[in-house]
C-alpha cells in the first residue's frame, strides 16, 4: 500500500512539474498548446537515449535532456512567430503526430517497440528506492516552484502577459514579440521536458504511445481546471485531477471522459479556474471581497 | 497510377465532406471546431446502429446518421459555443477539444473499444475503365460529395438563405442590426456543416467497412490541414487542397522507397507551409 502511494505521489509530482511549464507557456503568454505532450515525449526520449545509448549518468542527463527539451521547444514555437491562435494551436496538435511518427519510424528512437531499460536511477552509485526518488522529485518541484515564483517577478513574465493579452498593442509599445515568445517556448519546454525525463527514468522504459494527443488534453485540462496564469493553480489542478482517478477507482475507467466534460465546463463557467483569478477558491479574491463588505 | 489516383480522389472526397463543416464554422464564429470530429464519428455509429436494428438498407442509416449528426452539431453550438462567442476564441477551442476527448470516450463506453463491420448492401453503378475502377461504394462517396457541393453552392448563391448566410459572414454585427437572424443562420450553418461530416462519417465507415471509436481523430486533423492549406474560411480553396492532399499523400505512399507515416507528413507539410504562408495556399 505503501509502495502504491509513493508511486501515485510520484506521479502527481511529475505532472504538476509538467504542468508548471505548460503555465508559462499558456497561462501567461496564452499561447494556447495542444502539443506539450510532444515536450513531454522529448524530455523522456532525450533522458532515454543519454542514459541508455550515451551512458550518461542520471543526474548530468536530467539537465542535458531538460536543455535538449528547451532548445527543440524553441524551434516549435518557431511557427508561432507566423501564425495567429487558430493556426497556432493546429501546428501544436501537429506536433504531437509529428514526434510520435519520428520516434516511431527511426530505429536510432527505438522504432514502435521504444526504448527499455533505463535501469535504476542512482546518484554517486547510490540506487535510489522510490522513496528516495519522491524526495528528489519533490525538490525538484518545490525548486520549480520557487524558480516561477521568481519568474512571475520578472519583467518577461508581465511582457508575456501584455503580448498573451493584446499582440499588436504589446508590438506598438515596443516588445521584442517574437523574442518573448520564444523565450516562453524555451522556459516552458525546459520544465516539461525535465517533468518528461523524471518521468521516463521513473517507468524505466518509453514507448511512442505514451505521448499522444490524449496526454496534451489532459495536461491542458489539467491547467485550466486550476486555474490559467497562477502558479497555485497549475500546482492545484495537476495534483488533483491526476489523484482524483486514484481516490475514486470508478471513476478511472471514465477519466478521458471527466477530463473532457471537465475542460469544457470550466471553460464556459469558470475560465479562471478553480484557483486561478477570480476563481471559486481564490482565497485572496475572497478575502479582498470580505475586507470590501 | 490511374488506380491510384482514382482512389486519392475518394480520399480527397472525405477530406473535402469533413473540411466544408469545419470551414463553414470557422467562416461565421472564427472557432476551431475539434468538436467536429466527434460529429464524424456520431454518424458513422448512429448509421451502423439503425443499419444493424432497424433494416438491412443502407439509406436510412444514411438520413439518420445525417440528421442526428445536425442535431448534434447545433446542439454543440448552442451549449458549448454560444456562452463564450464574445471571449477570446481560445476558450471555444480548449471546450471543443474537451467535448471532443469525452465524445471519443463515451464511443467508447457505450459500445466498446473494438471496431464495428459494416456490410451493407446496396445498388449503386459502378465504374470499370481501361485505367482505373470505382467500386460502388467509390461512386457513392464520390457522387454524394459532387451533389452535396453543388447543392450547398446554389444554397449559398441563388437563395435568401444563402444571402443572408453570406451577410453574416462579412460581419455578424451589421447583418444583425439590418434584421437579419443571426442566431437561424448560425445554427442551420453548423446543421448542414454537420450533416455533411456525419454522412462523410458513414461512408468512410463503408468504405472501410470498420467503425471504431477513435476513427474521427486522424481524419479531422486532416481535415484541419485541408482548412488550413486551403485558406480559413475559403470554400472553393478547401475542396483544391482537399484533392491536393489526397493526392500528395497516396502518390507517396504508393512510392516504395518512401516509408515515413503519411498521417505525419501531413501536418510537417502544414507547418512548413504556415512558416512561409501564414494565411494559406490560396489566400492573400
Amino acid at each position: 500500500m505503501l509502495g502504491y502511494i509513493l508511486t501515485i505521489a510520484n506521479f502527481a509530482c511529475i505532472y504538476a512539474l509538467a504542468i508548471l511549464g505548460l503555465n508559462i507557456l499558456t497561462g501567461y503568454a496564452k499561447q494556447v498548446s495542444l502539443g506539450h505532450a510532444a515536450i513531454f515525449a522529448l524530455g523522456a526520449y532525450s533522458q532515454a537515449l543519454l542514459v541508455t545509448k550515451a551512458g550518461i549518468p542520471f543526474f548530468a542527463s536530467l539537465i542535458l535532456a531538460s536543455l535538449i527539451s528547451s532548445i527543440i521547444g524553441m524551434l516549435f514555437g518557431l511557427p508561432s512567430l507566423r501564425v495567429s491562435h487558430d493556426h497556432l494551436v493546429l501546428t501544436t496538435i501537429g506536433l504531437n503526430f509529428i514526434v510520435v511518427a519520428i520516434v516511431e519510424y527511426f530505429d536510432f528512437f527505438g522504432g514502435a517497440l521504444g526504448i527499455v531499460g533505463l535501469g535504476t536511477p542512482q546518484i554517486f552509485g547510490h540506487l535510489l528506492a522510490t522513496r528516495e526518488y519522491l524526495i528528489l522529485v519533490v525538490g525538484l518541484l518545490i525548486l520549480a516552484l520557487i524558480f516561477c515564483w521568481f519568474f512571475s517577478r520578472t519583467w518577461a513574465k508581465l511582457l508575456m502577459e501584455a503580448i498573451g493579452e493584446d499582440e499588436l498593442a504589446a508590438a506598438v509599445l515596443g516588445i521584442n514579440v517574437a523574442r518573448i515568445k520564444l523565450l516562453a517556448f524555451a522556459v516552458s519546454s525546459a520544465l516539461t521536458g525535465l517533468a518528461g525525463a523524471l518521468w521516463a527514468q521513473y517507468i524505466g522504459s518509453v514507448f511512442p504511445k505514451n505521448f499522444g494527443l490524449e496526454l496534451s488534453i489532459t495536461m491542458l485540462s489539467m491547467l485550466v481546471f486550476g486555474g490559467m496564469g497562477t502558479i497555485r493553480g497549475a500546482l492545484f489542478g495537476a495534483l488533483f485531477l491526476y489523484c482524483l482517478p486514484e481516490a475514486l477507482r470508478f471513476i478511472q475507467n471514465y477519466r478521458m471522459l471527466l477530463n473532457g466534460v471537465l475542460l469544457a465546463a470550466m471553460v464556459i463557467w469558470q475560465p479562471s479556474g478553480i484557483l486561478g483569478k477570480g476563481g471559486l477558491l481564490d482565497w485572496q479574491n475572497i478575502v479582498r471581497k470580505r475586507k470590501a463588505q | 497510377m490511374g488506380q491510384i489516383i482514382a482512389n486519392a480522389v475518394i480520399l480527397g472526397c472525405t477530406y473535402a465532406l469533413m473540411a466544408i463543416g469545419l470551414n463553414m464554422v470557422y467562416g461565421l464564429l472564427k472557432i476551431l471546431h475539434v468538436a467536429h470530429a466527434g460529429i464524424y464519428t456520431l454518424g458513422a455509429y448512429v448509421g451502423l446502429l439503425i443499419f444493424r436494428t432497424l433494416t438491412k438498407s443502407l439509406w436510412p442509416g444514411l438520413v439518420c446518421a445525417m440528421v442526428a449528426a445536425g442535431f448534434a452539431g447545433v446542439a454543440i453550438f448552442h451549449i458549448l459555443y454560444k456562452p463564450v462567442l464574445r471571449r477570446p476564441r481560445y476558450i471555444a477551442l480548449i471546450a471543443s477539444a474537451g467535448i471532443f476527448a469525452a465524445s471519443q470516450e463515451l464511443f467508447r463506453l457505450i459500445a466498446g473499444p473494438y471496431p464495428y463491420a459494416f456490410p451493407a448492401q446496396f445498388v449503386f453503378p459502378a465504374i470499370r475503365t481501361k485505367f482505373f475502377y470505382l467500386t460502388s461504394t467509390q461512386m457513392l462517396i464520390l457522387s454524394f460529395t459532387v451533389v452535396s457541393f453543388i447543392v450547398l453552392y446554389f444554397l449559398i448563391s441563388r437563395t435568401k438563405i444563402g444571402l443572408a448566410w453570406q451577410a453574416c459572414m462579412q460581419d455578424m454585427d451589421i447583418a444583425g442590426t439590418s434584421g437579419i437572424n443571426v442566431n437561424r443562420v448560425i445554427t442551420l450553418n453548423f446543421f448542414l456543416g454537420s450533416a455533411l461530416a456525419g454522412a462523410a462519417g458513414i461512408l468512410v465507415a463503408l468504405y472501410r467497412n470498420s467503425v471504431f471509436p477513435t476513427m474521427g481523430a486522424l481524419v479531422s486533423y486532416k481535415a484541419f490541414v485541408v482548412v488550413v492549406l486551403g485558406g480559413l474560411g475559403s470554400m472553393p480553396g478547401a475542396v483544391v487542397a482537399a484533392m491536393l492532399l489526397a493526392l500528395v499523400e497516396s502518390l507517396l505512399s504508393a512510392a516504395p522507397w518512401f516509408e515515413f507515416p503519411r498521417d505525419a507528413l501531413a501536418f510537417l507539410t502544414m507547418t512548413i507551409i504556415l512558416l512561409f504562408r501564414p494565411k494559406g495556399l490560396f489566400k492573400r
